[in-house]
């Protein structure tokens, strides 16, 4: 309705155009940010919702937990090895039964049954999702990457807490460990990016 | 210079040889490119899916290895989507949104020619990976379209990389598109025209340009984001290093829905403009059609998770998707029922582009019920991953989108050529194309009830019968479009006269250029009142 | 390769109901689980609301078709909006949505409820096959197809259950709440079955739940329907639901067999047992890849016969067998299988198909590879 170029000239170079593609690059500049934005969103999506069931980050209690004698909470261990990875991996003991707000500790226990050094790291999960919120643990080897030497053997403790909060229908947690063949022992050559969002000493 | 600026004040002068379409800036060469392009890429996509669906007559392994198999199925579905659908939608933007709009070019005519050019690239750089696996130089890629992670990532093969760059190559190709749609319509319409005068389909190529522009972006960082963990030890997708591969899902679902409603809001917008020329009645609740399509498509980025109902997401989650994905029924609804009451009461003849429209009304409809089913969270716990799904997408890209495509090139390509097409072949080829593709996708419905999931080379026996009436179903479908390319190029070469007007009562500024329109279209812009 | 004429017959299958395709299931089925019978409720609902809206849309598309084509009603009219029955058609949906989305919020609210399980099973995707671990138990055990290569092939008459069947089955007692805990060992997979309701991803490095409580005995076949690379299409589910009793049984037997094969691992097996055992563990374990005949996939999976590996020096080949090849699909398969089966598997591989060296690999050989 303005500006209605004669079809001999350039009609790239109104002004109005110019304004307009440099609007519409921003706006293609900005969702392309707003894709990698959806990374730490999610994070803090799942942390909100349990989606997932990942589980926080280690905590560092403050104040002390009130112990809800009056209840048992089931928590049952899983343990898996990503890519058959060739180590031998799995819970002391299968399941144990705790007083919600009482500190408990487990141990895992991994043996590497290769004739290599083998870095490896545990990503948690915690079943049904929603209760992951509950679920807050003060130590675990999967805040660090764990080296095992040919044949070597070694106990893996978990300390946790199921939060007193714990809704009354929730009373069978599940709490899996994976360990996944280190990234960097995957790709010696490659300098692993320094991506502070995604760096694992600062994940589980 | 002087030559150059000579050369542009002689209007119907067009430049020849190879160059005039290397170095085109005419929007109706570029149009014809792209339609051209995407012509081809039909045919190259549509022989990929005669192979699948050959396998597939039978139980059991008689053609290819799963493998490849999977690799027919990526590249059918990466074709079809981003070679085909879009490219000919783009191509029917640049003929006849100036055309439409009382304009006498593409707003950006240079970027035009550039965004063409990057497609051939693009598909190149695909084809050249199932090529080589031709050849046994590993496989092309074969982690679905949709290459969740972390099968197109930690387990991807090489040609993962050639995948990456060719999307990202289509992205920009599309953005740009996009941007220069955006640009014509804000500056170039004629005086006169505002915002509520325009045609439908400017107006849904209006609103699908923002939507490739918001989503297009976010689709080349999920790949970005493959690259850098494929190659430079970033973990977005990978558990090992505090990543997650549902959140693959998540970004490229984002990216997905949004893209669904790009492939059909065009679509609407073509139907809108045909079905009241033939009924010669104008369309019914034109507004209602404008705010139905801008409330689809702002709906359109909320309803991503539906596709992911299977991932185990919290319960309030489902719900929240189901119920925004049930909304979107409403809009749609309303255009349905818009275009019937267009027809009602009106004095409808038959032509070619009448038939596809109303085949369209019909079974894009059909598409749209078994969408409304999908989105029921319990139901979609049977149906995801079925070929109920299948069914359910053809329905709309095939028979929606293909369909209105069709319906568009034989409604415009008067105008285009200054000839008529064959009527009579035109309504030979759309009979075999209704009746073959109903045979071809609606048993999809059932053998998906009844449980076979997709993007398998091989079924149980019970699944045996449908298939095979898909399979002949496919055939005929897919030689029935040689019938289509037949035509056209018959109408390219001539054929009957068309009048400016081509169709009785046809309305738009378009109809009031001569046919073939002029190699520069609105010189002198026309006064909308 | 039954059904190669039938496309003509099976056309007349649309418009008259032959009783020879009275196995063929047009619709979902109901199954046996509250989850699948309220899948096939809300479906049922949902597809006649459709069919109804259809009924009416179609019809005065029909009617306006014949009725209001140019010969009939040359004068069109002239309207192009009326407010009243816009309002009412988007009220209208609106209120059938309401009505499709309350009984569909209660069945999905019933089924999201996992809480009070009898007993858990861990359900690991691998590519490709399942594994099943009953925790608390010590029973784990892989469940792979047993179609033979052969009736994939079309060399032989396909099965009642082509596809569909497998070396072990999945058992779970009826009348128990049975939560399956999902994971998955490499990429994503989704474990499916119909009967049941249940689809859920088994996605690597996380949990997923499902359950199911089945009233009747009886076995439930299933397929993995995300796709998870070449052989997404071959690892198939069988659930066998057994009354707790014989599922005792079962669980017992398991335990004995466990036991015994620990055992057979320590004694020394003749080059006949080897062979006997390593090609059925070959072909339940490496055939899909490899191929029964060792040949391999030329460009994706290597062919065994004369291949360096397997002629050369038996500690590399059994290395590569229990920790796998890093960056291709061989998998580590030391956690996988048992020293016997390992052994026999090795010795197979070394002797069959020409490749005749007649070595041989005693489960007690793996037993000491294993650090």
């Amino acid at each position: 309705m303005n500006a209605q170029p004669k079809p001999d000239q350039q009609p790239t170079q109104t002004p109005d155009n110019r304004r307009l593609i440099r609007r519409l690059l921003l706006l293609v500049v900005m969702m392309f940010g707003f894709g990698y934005a959806l990374v730490p969103l999610y994070d803090v999506f799942c942390e909100i919702t349990g989606l997932n069931g990942k589980t926080g980050d280690q905590v560092v209690l403050n104040k002390q937990q009130v112990v809800d004698e009056s209840r048992l909470v089931k928590v049952v261990f899983l343990a898996s090895l990503n890519d058959s990875m060739p180590w031998s991996f799995k819970p002391e003991q299968s399941f144990i039964e705790v007083h919600p707000g009482k500190p408990t500790t487990v141990n895992y226990i991994a043996k590497n049954i290769s004739d290599k050094n083998l870095t490896g790291q545990a990503v948690p999960s915690v079943a049904p999702g929603l209760a992951a919120a509950y679920f807050q643990k003060t130590e675990c080897f999967c805040f660090t990457q764990q080296e095992l030497r040919p044949g070597e053997e070694k106990v893996m403790p978990v300390t946790f807490i199921v939060d007193s909060q714990l809704p009354q229908k929730m009373n069978e947690l599940i709490l899996s460990y994976t360990f996944f063949t280190s990234k960097q022992q995957d790709r010696k050559t490659s300098a692993p990016l320094a991506l502070s969002l995604h760096n694992q000493d600062q994940k589980l | 210079m002087n030559a150059v600026i000579e050369e542009h004040h002689d209007h119907d002068h067009k430049p020849t040889g190879i160059g005039r379409w290397l170095f085109s800036t005419n929007h109706k060469d570029i149009g014809t490119m792209y339609l051209w392009f995407a012509f081809i890429m039909f045919f190259v996509g549509g022989s990929l899916a005669l192979i699948i669906r050959a396998e597939l007559f039978q139980p059991g392994l008689q053609i290819v290895e799963p493998d490849f198999f999977n690799q027919l199925t990526t590249l059918h579905g990466l074709i079809m989507v981003f070679g085909v659908i879009m490219p000919a939608f783009v191509g029917l933007a640049n003929w006849q949104l100036p055309l439409m709009i009382g304009a006498p070019d593409m707003a950006l005519p240079r970027m035009n020619n550039w965004s063409f050019w990057l497609l051939p690239a693009a598909f190149g750089l695909l084809l050249a990976s199932l090529v080589m696996s031709l050849m046994g130089m590993g496989s092309a890629p074969n982690f679905g379209w949709t290459f969740y992670a972390p099968l197109s990532t930690t387990y991807g093969p090489n040609s993962t990389d050639f995948f990456i760059f060719s999307v990202h190559l289509m992205g920009i190709s599309s953005v740009m598109g996009a941007i220069n749609v955006i640009a014509t319509i804000m500056n170039m319409r004629a005086p006169g025209m505002n915002y509520m005068k325009m045609p439908i389909f400017v107006w849904t190529w209006f609103i699908t340009a923002y939507l490739l522009i918001a989503v297009m972006p976010v689709l080349a960082g999920a790949v970005t984001m493959m690259l850098t963990d494929r190659h430079f030890g970033t973990s977005f997708f990978d558990a090992a290093g505090g990543g997650d591969p549902v959140m693959f899902q998540h970004i490229f679902w984002f990216f997905g829905h949004p893209e669904v409603y790009i492939m059909i809001l065009p679509a609407f917008g073509i139907i809108s403009q045909i079905v009241p020329t033939f009924s010669r009645k104008p369309l019914f609740g034109y507004s209602s059609m404008v705010y139905a399509t801008a409330s689809i498509a702002f709906l359109s980025f909320i309803v991503w998770a539906h596709h992911m109902f299977t991932t185990g997401m919290p319960v309030a989650g489902e719900l929240f998707f189901m119920y925004s994905t049930m909304l979107i029924a409403v809009p749609t609804g309303v255009k349905v029922f818009n275009w019937v009451s267009t027809m009602w009461k009106g004095s409808l003849t038959f032509e070619t582009p009448m038939l596809f429209a109303i085949a369209f009304i019909f079974l894009f409809t059909m598409g749209g019920f078994t969408g409304l089913m999908l989105c029921i969270v319990p139901a979609d716990f049977q149906y995801h991953d079925t070929y109920f799904v299948v069914a359910h997408f053809h329905y709309v890209l095939v028979t929606g989108a293909a369909f209105s495509i069709m319906a568009a090139v034989y409604y415009w390509i008067p105008k285009w050529t200054g000839n008529m097409y064959d009527e009579k072949l035109g309504k030979l080829h759309f009979w075999l194309t209704l009746v073959s593709s109903n045979v071809l996708f609606f048993p999809m419905h059932f053998i998906g009830l009844a449980g076979m999931p997709r993007r398998i080379p091989d079924y149980a026996l019970q699944f045996t019968e449908f298939n095979q009436i898909a399979t002949v179903g496919a055939f005929v479908f897919g030689f029935s479009q040689l019938i289509f390319l037949y035509v056209v190029i018959k109408c390219v070469r001539g054929g009957k006269k068309a009048s400016s007007e081509v169709w009785e009562g046809a309305k738009g500024l378009e109809f009031d250029l001569p046919s073939p329109a002029p190699f520069h279209s609105h010189t002198t812009p026309p006064q909308v009142k | 390769m039954r059904a190669v004429s039938r496309p003509i017959g099976l056309a007349c299958l649309l418009l008259a109901s032959n009783p020879s395709f009275a196995d063929y299931q047009l619709n979902l089925e109901p199954g046996v689980t509250s989850f699948s019978q309220g899948a096939y409720n809300i479906h049922t609902i949902v597809m006649w609301i459709c069919v109804i809206i259809g009924i009416v849309v179609y019809g005065a598309m029909t009617y306006s078709i014949l009725k209001h084509r140019k010969t009939n009603h040359p004068n069109p009219a002239k309207f192009d909006d009326n407010t009243t029955i816009e309002i009412l058609w988007t009220i209208i949906p609106v209120l059938i949505l309401i009505a499709i989305a309350v009984p569909a919020t209660k069945v999905l609210l019933a089924m999201e409820d996992t809480s009070n399980s009898d007993m858990s099973i861990k359900v690991t995707g691998y590519q490709w096959k399942w594994h099943y671990d009953y925790i608390g138990e010590d029973v784990s055990f892989f469940s792979n197809m047993s179609t033979p290569m052969d009736q994939i092939k079309n060399k032989e008459a396909k099965g009642e259950n082509y596809l569909l069947e497998v070396d072990n089955h999945m058992v779970i007692p009826t009348n128990k709440k049975v939560r399956f805990l999902f994971t998955a060992n490499d990429v994503i997979h989704a474990w499916w079955v119909p009967a049941f309701g249940v689809k859920k991803d088994a996605i690597p490095g996380f949990i997923n739940e499902g359950w199911a409580q089945v009233a009747e005995p009886g076995i439930y076949r299933g397929q993995c329907a995300e796709l998870c690379g070449a052989n997404h299409g071959y690892m198939p589910i069988v659930v066998e639901a057994k009354s707790e009793q014989d599922y005792l049984a079962w669980l017992d037997e398991k335990k004995a067999a466990k036991a015994a094969a620990d055992a057979s691992a320590d004694k020394t097996w003749s080059m006949d047992e080897l062979m006997a055992k390593g090609e059925a563990a070959y072909n339940t374990n490496c055939s899909a890849c490899h191929m029964p005949t060792g040949e391999g996939l030329p460009g994706a999976f290597p062919g065994l016969i004369n291949s360096p590996v397997v002629m050369g020096d038996i500690a590399r080949h059994i290395e590569v067998v229990l920790e796998g090849v890093p960056g291709t699909g061989m998998q580590a398969f030391g956690p996988q299988l048992n020293d016997a089966d390992l052994a026999a598997i090795i010795t197979y591989e070394r002797n069959a198909w020409g490749n005749n060296t007649g070595d041989m690999v005693q489960p007690s050989d793996i037993k000491a590879a294993r650090k």
